[in-house]
C-alpha cells in the first residue's frame, strides 16, 4: 500500500529497460481451432462454454429487458394502455400485467443475473487467472450449459404458453392454487439451481486444486475471491430451492400439506424455505460483480488495489452473511418481534463488509493514475449505483420503516440498484474489460463512453421516481395506480426508454467490432493477472507456455506501447 | 487373478513407485487416466474427492429441506407422528437398517479391493452392494404396497378411513376399561375386535352381529365398504391406539417425501454400481487410479447415513 502510484504510461525509465518478447499468437485461438458446430455443441473448453453461456445470458437479458419495457409502458398511465392489445377484459389485462413482472423477474433472476458473471464471464476467465487450462470438471461445466439451457427452453416455455403470474417469489398459497404454468417454471427453476450448483462446485475445486505454484490464497486476484465466496453461496444455498420447488410442485400435484393452508401447510414456511435460498441468492447476484469492480478499479487506476485483504475477507463475510439475513424479508409476515430483532441486527452487519469495499475502491482510485475508458466508467457507475443500493437496504432493514415500506416502490428501486445498478452495471463492465480478451476485437471507446452514460443516466431517472413513489405508499406490482403517482411513473418510464437505447447501441458498437474492430493487443489495458499474459484471443489451452503466479496488482513493470496499443511487461533486472 | 494383469500394467506404465494403502499417483509420467488439464494424477483425484464431498453436502441440504418439514410439522403437530408412526412396521425398517448397513461394508470393501486392483473382488463386492440396494428397495416395495393397500397415499390421495372416531374411541376405550376391571362372559368375537393388537386381523364380513358393540358394527360396516369399493381397504394390519388427528395425511406426505427421495437416491446409486461393475470388468481400476470407486463409495455411504437418520425419524418416533 506505500508504493507510489504507477502509471505505465508516464513511467520515467533512466535506462531503456529490456522488454520481454511481445505475447504473439503462433497458432490457432481457441476460436478459430475448430469451426464446425458440433465442436462449439460438445466443447469442454471452458472459453467456448464462457461464450455459449455469454450469449444465451445475453438472449435472455434482451428477452427480459423487453418485458421490462412493457411493464414501463404499460405504467405511463394508470389507464389500461397496452395490456388491452393483449387481453380483453379487465381483469385478464390486469393478470397480463401480473404476467409481465413475474416473467420479467424470473427471467433476470434466475437466467441473466445469477448466471450472468458466474457461468459466462466467471467461467471464461477464472482457469485464465488462475494459469490453468481449465477449469477441474470440464465435462461437468458443458453439462452446467446444458442445464442452464433446460431451464431457458422451461422459461420459454412458460413465456409462450400463457405465462405465470405468480411473481417470481412463488408465494404460497397463491401459486398452489394460480391456473398459470407454475410447474414448468418451478421445474425451470429446479434445473437452473443444478447449473447454478455444478458451477459453482466447479469453481471451488478449480480455485482450491489448480492454483499455479507460488499462487497462494492472497496473491489471488481478487476475482477469484468474489467468485470463491459465490460459489460456496451457490453450492451451499441452492439445494435449498431445489426441495423448495419440488415441495410446491408436489403441494399443487398432491397436495401433500406443507405450504397451503389448506391442507395444513404454513405459507410462511414457504417464504423462510424460499428466501434461505433467495437471500443468499441475492448476494450471488452482487458478490461477483463486486470481484469484476476490483478489478477494473484496480487495473484502470493502475494502482495497486488498497486494502487487498480486507477486500477478500469482506467477500468471505457477505457470504456468510448471506446464510443469516433472510427473516428480513418476513418482518411483516408474522415472523416473532424477537426474530425480527435479531434479524435486523444482522442485516445491519452487512453493511460493514459492503462499506469496506466501498471504502477500499475509492482508497484505491485516490492518486492513481485513471484512465477513464468504457469499463472504468461501469466501474465508477458501480460504486455510485451500488452505495445508493446498499444505503436504502439499510432503511428497509429497519423494523419501523420496513413496516412503512413493505411492498412499496422503495422496495422495487432498492432492488433494482443492487441487481441492476449494481450486478448488471459490473456485469457489463466485466463485459468491455474482457471483451478483448474473448474476441481478440476492440470495440469503440467513443461509443462505449456515449452508451455508459445513457445507461447510468436512464437508470438513475427510472428509479430515483421510485424511491420517491414508494415512500409515498405507491405499493409495487400493481397495474394502475392514484392519479398522483403520474407523474413519478411517466419521469420513470422515460427513464426506462434513455436506458433501452444505451444497451441498445451497447449491442451495436460490441457486434460491430466484431466485424470491423481493431485486433485486440495482448495487454489493452495494463493488467497484470495471467489473463492479460496471454494471445487475445487465448489459444485452446489458455497460454503458449505455463504462465509463473504474477502478482496480480503489480503494475509498476508494465509499459504502454502506443504503437501496438499493448501494454508490455518490462524484464526485471 | 487374471483380471489384475491389465491395471498392475497400466501402473507400470505410469512410472507409479507409490504403494502406501491408501496410495494413489504421485504424478511421475501420464497415466492413461490423466485429464489434460490436470497436471498430476494426485491433483486429479484430490480434485474428484474435493468435488464429490461438496456434492456430498449439496445432498445434505437437498434432504435439509425434508428434514426442516419434518421437524416444523413434528413440533407444531407431534399427534401426527404419534398417529402416524404406527403403521410403519419396525421390523422391515430395522431390516432395511440392517441391509444398508452391510451394504456400506461391501462398499468399503469394494473401495479396498480396487485399491488393490484385485477385479474379481471388486466385482464380486460391487455386486454385493448392488444386491443390497435391490434388498432395500425389495422392502421399501413390500411397504408402500402396503401403505397403498390401505389407502395411506400422500396428500389430497390420502384415502385411509379410520374405524374408529373419536367419540366411539372414548366409548370404545370405556367399554375395555370395563372388560378389564369385570369378568364377563362375553363372546370371543367381541373381545378379540377390542383388543387393539389384533384387530385388524379378525375383521371379516359375516361376524355375528349379535353381542357386538355399536364399534363393532361400525366395523363391521366398513368390512362391507371393502367389497363395493375396491382400493379402499379399511383393514390395517395395525391400528393406532386413539383417533385420527387432523391432517393426518401430513405425516405420509413426509413419509413418502423422505424415502421416496432416498429410494430415488438408492436407485442412482445401484447404477452407479452398474458403472463401476462396468468400468472394473474393463480393468480399469488399480493403486494407480481407483478415483470412480472411491466416489462412488462416498456417494454410497451418504445414501446409507440419511437413511439412518430416516430409521428412527419415522419408524421409531413416539
Amino acid at each position: 500500500m506505500s508504493q507510489p502510484p504507477m502509471d505505465a504510461h508516464s513511467d520515467p525509465q533512466a535506462l531503456a529497460p529490456p522488454v520481454a518478447a511481445p505475447v504473439e499468437a503462433t497458432g490457432p485461438s481457441y476460436l478459430t481451432v475448430t469451426k464446425t458446430i458440433s465442436s462449439w455443441a460438445f466443447t469442454l473448453d471452458h472459453k467456448r462454454i464462457g461464450v455459449m453461456y455469454l450469449i444465451g445470458v445475453l438472449f435472455m437479458f434482451l428477452i427480459g429487458g423487453v418485458i421490462a419495457m412493457l411493464i414501463r409502458t404499460e405504467l405511463f398511465s394508470p389507464l389500461a394502455l397496452i395490456t388491452p392489445l393483449f387481453a380483453d377484459t379487465v381483469e385478464a389485462q390486469a393478470d397480463m400485467y401480473n404476467k409481465w413482472f413475474t416473467t420479467h423477474g424470473a427471467i433476470m433472476v434466475f437466467l441473466v443475473i445469477i448466471p450472468g458473471v458466474p457461468a459466462a464471464l466467471g467461467n471464461f476467465v477464472l482457469p485464465l487467472l488462475l494459469g490453468a487450462k481449465d477449469v477441474a470438471f470440464p465435462k461437468l461445466n458443458l453439462g452446467s450449459f446444458y442445464l442452464w439451457l433446460t431451464g431457458a427452453v422451461f422459461f420459454l416455455y412458460v413465456l409462450f404458453t400463457g405465462g405465470l403470474d405468480t411473481g417470481w417469489t412463488f408465494y404460497t398459497p397463491y401459486s398452489a392454487e394460480s391456473g398459470t404454468a407454475v410447474i414448468p417454471a418451478l421445474m425451470g427453476v429446479f434445473v437452473l439451481g443444478f447449473s447454478s450448483i455444478f458451477t459453482g462446485l466447479n469453481f471451488i475445486v478449480t480455485i482450491h486444486k489448480m492454483r499455479p505454484p507460488g499462487m497462494t490464497w492472497f496473491k489471488m486476484p481478487l476475482f477469484l475471491w468474489a467468485t470463491y465466496a459465490t460459489a460456496v453461496m451457490q453450492v451451499l444455498a441452492t439445494p435449498v430451492i431445489g426441495i423448495t420447488v419440488l415441495l410446491l410442485i408436489l403441494e399443487r400435484t398432491l397436495g401433500i400439506g406443507i405450504f397451503d393452508p389448506r391442507n395444513g401447510g404454513d405459507p410462511v414456511l414457504f417464504q423462510h424455505f424460499f428466501w434461505f435460498y433467495s437471500h443468499p441468492a441475492v448476494y450471488i447476484m452482487i458478490v461477483p460483480p463486486m470481484g469484476i469492480v476490483s478489478e477494473l478499479i484496480a487495473v484502470h487506476s493502475h494502482k495497486r488495489i488498497f486494502g487487498y485483504t480486507y477486500i477478500a475477507f469482506s467477500s468471505v463475510a457477505i457470504a456468510i452473511f448471506s446464510f443469516l439475513v433472510w427473516g428480513h424479508h418476513m418482518f411483516t409476515s408474522g415472523q416473532s418481534t424477537t426474530m425480527n430483532i435479531i434479524f435486523s441486527g444482522i442485516t445491519f452487519t452487512v453493511g460493514l463488509p459492503s462499506a469496506i469495499k466501498i471504502f477500499n475502491w475509492i482508497a484505491t482510485m485516490y492518486k492513481g493514475a485513471i484512465t477513464l475508458n468504457t469499463a472504468m466508467l461501469y466501474g465508477i457507475s458501480f460504486i455510485f449505483l451500488f452505495t445508493i443500493g446498499g444505503l436504502t437496504g439499510l432503511f428497509l432493514a429497519v423494523l419501523s420503516i420496513d413496516t412503512h415500506l413493505h411492498d412499496t416502490y422503495f422496495v422495487v428501486a432498492h432492488f433494482h440498484y443492487v441487481m441492476m445498478g449494481s450486478g448488471l452495471v459490473a456485469f457489463i463492465g466485466g463485459l468491455h474489460h474482457w471483451w478483448p480478451k474473448m474476441t481478440g476485437k476492440m470495440f469503440s471507446e467513443y461509443w462505449g463512453r456515449i452508451a455508459c452514460g445513457l445507461v447510468f443516466v436512464g437508470f438513475n431517472i427510472t428509479f430515483i421516481p421510485q424511491f420517491v413513489m414508494g415512500s409515498l405508499g405507491m405499493p409495487r406490482r400493481y397495474y394502475t395506480y392514484a392519479d398522483k403517482f403520474e407523474g413519478y411513473h411517466q419521469l420513470s418510464t422515460m427513464g426506462s426508454y434513455i436506458m433501452a437505447v444505451g444497451f441498445f447501441l451497447i449491442a451495436y458498437y460490441l457486434i460491430q467490432s466484431l466485424v470491423s474492430g481493431k485486433k485486440a493487443p495482448a495487454n489493452p489495458w495494463g493488467g497484470n493477472s495471467l489473463e492479460w499474459h496471454t494471445t487475445s484471443p487465448p489459444p485452446l489451452l489458455n497460454f503458449h507456455e505455463v504462465p509463473d503466479a504474477t502478482d496480480p496488482y503489480d503494475f509498476e513493470n508494465l509499459e504502454y506501447d502506443p504503437v501496438t496499443g499493448n501494454y508490455e511487461t518490462i524484464k526485471s533486472a | 487373478m487374471s483380471g489384475d494383469a491389465q491395471p498392475q500394467e497400466a501402473n507400470q506404465q505410469t512410472g507409479h513407485d507409490d504403494d502406501h494403502a491408501g496410495g494413489h499417483e504421485d504424478g511421475h509420467g501420464h497415466s492413461p487416466y490423466q485429464a489434460h488439464h490436470f497436471d498430476t494424477m494426485k491433483q486429479q483425484f484430490e480434485a474428484g474427492k474435493l468435488g464429490m464431498w461438496l456434492f456430498l453436502a449439496t445432498e445434505v441440504l437437498l434432504f435439509g429441506g425434508l428434514f426442516c418439514f419434518y421437524v416444523v410439522t413434528k413440533s407444531n403437530n407431534p399427534e401426527l407422528f404419534k398417529w402416524g408412526h404406527h403403521f410403519l412396521d419396525k421390523r422391515w425398517g430395522a431390516t432395511n437398517t440392517m441391509v444398508l448397513l452391510f451394504s456400506s461394508l461391501t462398499m468399503a470393501l469394494a473401495v479396498r479391493e480396487a485399491q488393490l486392483g484385485r477385479k474379481k473382488r471388486i466385482l464380486f463386492f460391487l455386486g454385493m452392494t448392488f444386491l443390497c440396494g435391490g434388498a432395500f428397495m425389495g422392502i421399501k416395495y413390500i411397504e408402500y404396497s402396503k401403505k397403498f393397500h390401505e389407502g395411506l397415499f400422500p396428500g389430497q390421495y390420502f384415502v385411509y378411513e379410520n374405524i374408529i372416531d373419536s367419540e366411539e374411541a372414548r366409548v370404545h376405550q370405556q367399554e375395555e376399561d370395563l372388560l378389564a376391571h369385570t369378568d364377563l362372559d362375553l363372546p370371543v368375537a367381541s373381545v378379540v375386535i377390542t383388543d387393539p393388537k389384533t384387530r385388524g386381523q379378525v375383521l371379516q364380513p359375516g361376524l355375528p352381529p349379535s353381542g357386538l358393540s355399536s364399534s363393532a358394527r361400525e366395523i363391521e360396516h366398513g368390512a362391507d365398504d371393502e367389497v363395493h369399493t375396491p382400493g379402499l381397504v379399511i383393514a390395517p394390519s395395525h391400528l393406532p391406539p386413539g383417533p385420527r388427528p387432523a391432517n393426518a395425511h401430513v405425516f405420509f406426505s413426509i413419509y413418502f417425501c423422505l424415502t421416496g427421495l432416498h429410494g430415488i437416491h438408492v436407485l442412482i446409486g445401484m447404477a452407479v454400481m452398474v458403472w463401476l461393475a462396468v468400468l472394473a470388468w474393463q480393468g480399469r481400476f488399480g493403486p494407480g487410479y481407483f478415483t470412480p470407486v472411491d466416489l462412488g463409495g462416498l456417494y454410497w455411504h451418504l445414501v446409507d447415513l440419511i437413511w439412518i437418520y430416516l430409521f428412527p425419524l419415522l419408524y421409531l418416533v413416539e
